[in-house]
């Protein structure tokens, strides 16, 4: 699954122009907690998150993220879009909720990333 | 003054022999690390993992250096009144020490228990006092040890080899 096809079906938005959207996704995490997500070490993967503060994007320098999901509606600063910018990380808006996007991606067969 | 020790049981040589050798590092850097400030915490471990990966570390061994640094400084600047950060890099191996002001850990193993925080409301809502930090760092680190006490400062030191399988 690439980045496009993800916003078709969550319905999104793409925050982040000239970005990479063909980048193959195999796998996803959703969480609030940043500790959480850091336990994604073994593979690179997609984050979906409510959290828009600019330690998400600090979160791409430690550990492979191939892009954000912003959840619940919630659009972060232009300074953390700039940060992706800069970093080439798709970051992307969605009006579903943490629940609904994860079971929409999981239901066309994005898989959990390992931990 | 309480102690916790942790050695990855397939490195508890190469520890021993690094504390006895009284080896020189190649190469310090120090990082200043502020009380509160969410927004660049974080950005000594990303620029010393930059360095790391120029120097040839593989990719494995620089996500737990990250994951080490990254939570080691969240901690400093969640919950203590600033400290810093102190990488020595060796040929083999990134020796750090993250020492701060204070005030200290009632109880380390509490700590090192997953899901214990003391994490304040402003804090959580930034998505940190998940109560993983040190569970995550204990998780990736070949050697740890913290030193601390109630109304004292807290160290934290850690060893991270470059070759996972030697």
């Amino acid at each position: 699954m690439k980045i496009k096809d993800i916003i078709k079906l969550l319905d999104g938005e793409l925050l982040t122009k000239n970005t990479d959207l063909e980048t193959d996704i195999s796998c996803a995490f959703g969480s609030d907690l940043i500790s959480d997500t850091l336990m994604c070490v073994k593979e690179p993967t997609l984050l979906l998150t409510g959290l828009t503060n600019p330690q998400i994007i600090r979160l791409s320098d430690m550990i492979d993220l191939l892009g954000v999901i912003f959840v619940r509606g919630k659009v972060p600063s232009q300074e953390i879009i700039d940060m992706a910018v800069e970093r080439d990380l798709p970051l992307v808006m969605t009006k579903f909720t943490l629940y609904k996007s994860s079971g929409i991606l999981y239901n066309k067969g994005l898989r959990a990333c390992n931990i | 003054m309480a102690e916790y020790w942790y050695v990855r049981p397939e490195k508890e040589e190469a520890v021993n022999f690094f504390f006895n050798s009284g080896r020189k590092p190649d190469y310090t850097q120090k990082f200043e690390i502020n009380e509160k400030d969410f927004i660049h915490t974080g950005r000594a471990t990303a620029e010393m993992k930059l360095l790391l990966k120029r120097l040839g570390v593989e990719a494995t061994v620089l996500r737990r250096f990250a994951i080490i640094g990254y939570e080691a400084e969240i901690n400093i600047t969640a919950h203590s009144r600033g400290g810093e950060m102190i990488c020595n890099v060796y040929p083999d191996l990134v020796h750090v020490v993250f020492e701060d002001k204070g005030p200290g850990m009632k109880d380390i193993e509490q700590s090192m228990t997953p899901g214990f925080s003391t994490a304040d409301q402003e804090i959580r809502e930034l998505g940190f006092g998940a109560g993983l930090g040190l569970p995550n760092i204990k998780k990736n680190t070949d050697m740890m040890h913290i030193t601390s006490a109630e109304n004292s400062n807290t160290v934290l030191e850690i060893i991270v080899f470059f070759k996972e399988n030697e």
